[in-house]
């Protein structure tokens, strides 16, 4: 028997590593892809929203009637159509939901929390005749105070969003409902005492906006209800039985009874991992027993689907005169939005992460403000903690006239580190990263004048999770996967890839699918940098156990004991007798028939083992002093991916993310007015960055196997959007000489700074 | 209110429609005639996905009325290959790996085809200026613009 668990560390590969075209590219080039928004069903109907045009307000009323008359209007829902929940915390990847919370984000009930929160749908046979009945939905508001920034929230005066919520994590715990709920400590040491023997204290603090995920794609799902109460359900997810097992409980339907296809994916990262568009359009659909299709604009996409925070953040880092770190501290303060659920857990983790700490503390809370409830962004919480502490540690460097990658080459985490968070560090490539910047041309290019460079290393946990998928090897010798994980950047590839280097056949003879939630046992969504890393592992495994079955078969047609037969390079070969004797998959396929029937292997797991990437970047920014315009000159990332399955999307992942992070940095953010409402609703004025505002990207893979995986992947796609915000600020604090401690460093900010220090 | 009666030409085939006066081409190609190759990102003329060609002009389906589309030549991705090959930017890009999500594709490969057809030879920077108007939000633009790059040097050498 093949050892299931057996790593390829060792072995020369063939495939893997490679750069090999893309299972779904062609119809990705050709506009054949079909994501959320391109399906239609026939007797289709169109739902819309109607959303809250205040920040903060009772609902007294809601009457429906003068709409559900107007002709072509076939049903309409509110809270009245979606059932209650007790107040329940269960993990979703990265993020902690509460049903209680998402059947009120979904739908109103006692009150709306943000401009935008949705009140009611409707559903109708045109566009237009539904957004007349929007209209003709009569509400009555009790307008309340609203409340937007941590540090108002916080106030003991401040108004309160729910008047339940008793902070978590306090001792004795409150008596009195506030904005804050909950905090959370991390850490180990006496941070006290350490700085009292360190010989160098930085203290700041800093602020970051709220920014979104800003995916092309809007969210956007097809339902369809039947009158026995079976429900199919399209839509553009990170996880499709995510959405099915939050809208069958939202919904109260069986997980059997409703059907999730995911569709092809605009864009996601992290921001298609909860339920916003899905409950309505299936309830709209259950009511008027017709298909609905429902599709947020891009402003519904900005005021009513989940940001990150922004934040402050207070850090404080002690060191000896050789620049090791005796002491670290830091209070990070989240906007959760309306619901609690910041990501500040992770971001209090992973905040001294990428360090070899001996006296640490991190503490985090959670507020609810009235703003839209955040929801996962790429490495959520991390980027805005590992900020703060990389923007420290680099005001040290200055100070001691240390190289900024040599102080932290002093204090890097390895493996055996223990984790500020607890867990002792197997093998991971902070090192690795920083001696690969080191020797990068890049960081001995000269800089031209206003120009400066920043550095800054990132840490992000990556996760596994529940998982489970299939192969079948077809009677002419191909090859079928099915993936439960949604592909959003290439991992049909991957995944294609992992099998062609196991079985020895090629590529293009491998057809990979994702599945729908009837094809598969459960698959946590596609997140945390989990799909390759676990997808992965059940790809190979299931492989090798049809590897084994193949063998069985040959051994069968060739009636020897089943010892007696190899697998190498795509046949199966008899080690004993004297002439060489080989089948190749394709005949051992055609004859499955013959043997005992189709060929076919699963696996199904809770993947554990993910290995934590590091990253470094380096960055050269020009600072433009009459206008404060920062522009990025040069930009090199350099990351540890354990092992890049297929490089080119590595590197993508590495340069989406650094790019992300640049919007992060020097541009984005929500703005609000007094009223409460958002008034950068579209991509002409919550700007991202555009192709004319970047250089290349330029990158380096760094590869420090995960020992976890049978090829020694980590996971990638969140670390490459942390480092960037700190180097970023650094670059532009060495150019001006002036420290930056607020992102965005937006041409009006950095003025005014330039302007009056 | 009565519909207006469009004839126009995509892709090379004769269409005729109904359309209100207030919905964008986007709309009916997407809608009306269910090609939905073009995409929606915005709907106000910021990203670029609905990218389409209305006689040789580079436009935003999204801000062009179908009405305007009557007597015109219009050309979207759907029209980019022909027969079974794949126009020369479709292979490199998949070849580059220049997509990830692939939302914003068909649309930066029709802008670059016409930015191509404008101009043969043209620099990084001029590939990013001409881009700027398509937002892609996974690739940081990289292999975006080295495939652009690439696949010019390609089409003059051919
Ligand atoms: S949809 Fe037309 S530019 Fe965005
Ligand atoms: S590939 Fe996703 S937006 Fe460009």
């Amino acid at each position: 028997m093949n050892d299931m668990t057996q790593n390829n560390l060792e072995r020369a590969l063939k495939i893997v590593g490679t750069r090999p075209p893309r299972p779904d590219g062609v119809d990705k080039v050709t506009g054949r892809a079909l994501f959320g928004s391109d399906k239609s069903l026939p007797n289709m109907l169109v739902g819309r929203v109607l959303r809250s045009p205040y920040a903060h307000a009772k609902i007294i009323s809601i009457d429906t009637s003068k709409a559900e008359v107007l002709n072509g209007v076939k049903s309409i829902v509110t809270c009245a159509d979606f059932e209650d929940f007790p107040s329940e915390f269960v993990p979703n990847g990265e993020m902690i939901v509460n049903l209680k919370d998402i059947t009120r984000n979904i739908m109103a009930r006692e009150k709306v929390l943000y401009v935008g929160h949705t009140v009611a749908a409707v559903a109708a046979t045109s566009e237009d005749i539904a957004e007349k009945a929007l209209g003709l939905i009569d509400i009555k508001y009790e307008v309340l105070p609203h409340v937007l920034e941590v540090e108002d929230a916080e106030k003991p005066d401040a108004p309160v969003l729910h008047e339940d919520m008793m902070t978590i994590g306090i001792e004795p715990s409150p008596k009195k409902a506030s904005n804050v709920a909950k905090r959370v400590e991390f850490g180990f040491g006496d941070v006290e005492k350490g700085f009292a023997e360190a010989d160098l204290i930085v203290e700041r603090e800093f602020t970051t906006q709220q920014v979104h995920q800003g995916y092309i794609e809007p969210h956007a799902c097809l339902a369809s209800v039947s009158e026995d109460g079976q429900a199919d359900l399209w839509c553009t997810t990170q996880g499709a039985f995510v959405v099915r097992n939050f809208c069958s409980k939202l919904l109260g339907l069986s997980a059997a009874q409703i059907k999730v296809t995911a569709s092809e994916i605009g864009g996601g990262f992290g921001g298609k991992t909860v339920v916003y568009l899905e409950p309505l359009a299936l309830a709209l659909s259950r009511k008027s027993g017709r298909p609905v299709k429902m599709e947020m604009s891009r402003a519904e996409v900005f005021t009513s689907s989940g940001p990150t925070s922004g934040a402050k953040v207070w850090v404080k880092i002690g060191v000896k005169n050789d620049g090791r770190i005796i002491a670290g501290d830091c209070v990070l303060k989240y906007q959760a939005g309306a619901f609690q659920g910041a990501p500040v857990g992770p971001g209090a983790m992973c905040a001294f992460a990428p360090y070899d700490m001996v006296n640490v503390r991190a503490v985090g809370y959670d507020i609810v403000v009235n703003r839209p409830k955040v929801s996962a962004y790429r490495a959520p919480g991390g980027p805005i903690s590992e900020y703060g502490v990389e923007s420290v540690l680099d005001e040290i460097a200055l100070k001691l006239e240390m190289d900024p990658i040599e102080i932290r080459l002093k204090n890097a985490a390895k493996e055996g580190t223990i984790a500020p968070y607890g867990p002792k560090l197997g093998p991971i490539g902070m090192i690795e990263t920083l001696e690969a910047a080191k020797a990068h041309p890049h960081y001995s290019a000269p800089l031209g004048p206003n120009q400066g460079r920043g550095i800054a290393s990132g840490f992000w946990f990556n996760i596994g999770g529940e998982t489970s998928s299939s192969i079948t090897i077809n009677e002419d010798g191909t090859v079928g996967l099915t993936l439960g994980t949604t592909d959003i950047g290439g991992s049909r590839a991957s995944m294609a890839m992992m099998a062609s280097e196991e079985l020895g056949v090629p590529m293009d003879l491998i057809k990979p699918v994702i599945g729908d939630t009837n094809s598969l046992g459960f698959n946590f969504l596609t997140g945390g940098s989990r799909a390759t890393f676990s997808t992965g592992m059940t790809v190979v495994r299931s492989t090798r156990e049809a590897i084994e079955e193949l063998k069985k078969r040959a051994a069968l047609l060739w009636e020897v004991d089943l010892n007696q037969v190899e697998w190498v390079d795509g046949h199966a070969r008899l080690i004993a007798g004297d002439e060489p004797k080989t089948m190749s998959l394709a005949q051992i396929a055609k004859q499955a028939g013959k043997t005992g029937g189709p060929i076919m292997a699963n696996c199904s797991m809770n993947v554990t083992g993910a290995g934590p990437s590091l990253g470094t970047h380096i960055v050269d920014v020009e600072v433009d002093t009459e206008t404060g315009k920062v522009s990025i000159v040069r930009y090199t990332a350099i990351q540890d991916a354990g092992k890049a399955i297929h490089p080119a999307y590595v590197e993508g992942q590495m340069q989406g993310g650094a790019v992300q992070g640049i919007g992060w940095a020097l541009n984005e953010e929500y703005i609000y007015n007094d009223k409460g409402e958002l008034e950068n609703t579209g991509f002409l004025d919550y700007r991202i960055p555009v192709c004319s505002d970047v250089p290349m990207i330029d990158t380096v893979i760094v590869e420090v196997p995960n020992p976890n995986h049978p090829y020694g992947v980590r996971g990638v796609g969140e670390t490459p959007i942390i480092p960037p915000l700190a180097a970023i600020s650094n670059a532009v604090s060495r150019a001006t000489n002036i420290r930056f401690n607020e992102l965005p460093l937006s041409p009006p900010k950095v003025l005014a700074k330039l302007m009056h220090g | 209110m009565s519909k207006t009666h469009v004839s126009t030409c995509i892709n090379g085939d004769t269409h005729e429609f109904l359309c209100d006066t207030q919905n964008t081409l986007l709309d009916v190609l997407r809608h009306e005639l269910d090609l939905t190759g073009s995409k929606e990102g915005c709907a106000t003329g910021d990203c670029g996905a609905c990218s389409v060609m209305l006689d040789d002009r580079l436009v935003c389906a999204c801000l062009v009325l179908g009405v305007e589309a009557d007597g015109k030549e219009i050309e979207t991705i759907e029209g980019m290959s022909s027969g079974s090959e794949l126009h020369p930017i479709q292979q490199k890009f998949i070849d580059l790996a220049a997509l990830q999500c692939g939302i914003c594709t068909p649309g930066v490969l029709v802008a670059t085809k016409a930015l191509l057809t404008k101009n043969k030879n043209p620099s990084e920077e001029e590939v990013r200026f001409w881009l700027a108007g398509n937002l892609c939000r996974c690739t940081g633009y990289d292999k975006i613009v080295r495939a652009v790059l690439e696949v010019a040097a390609d089409m003059r050498n051919a």
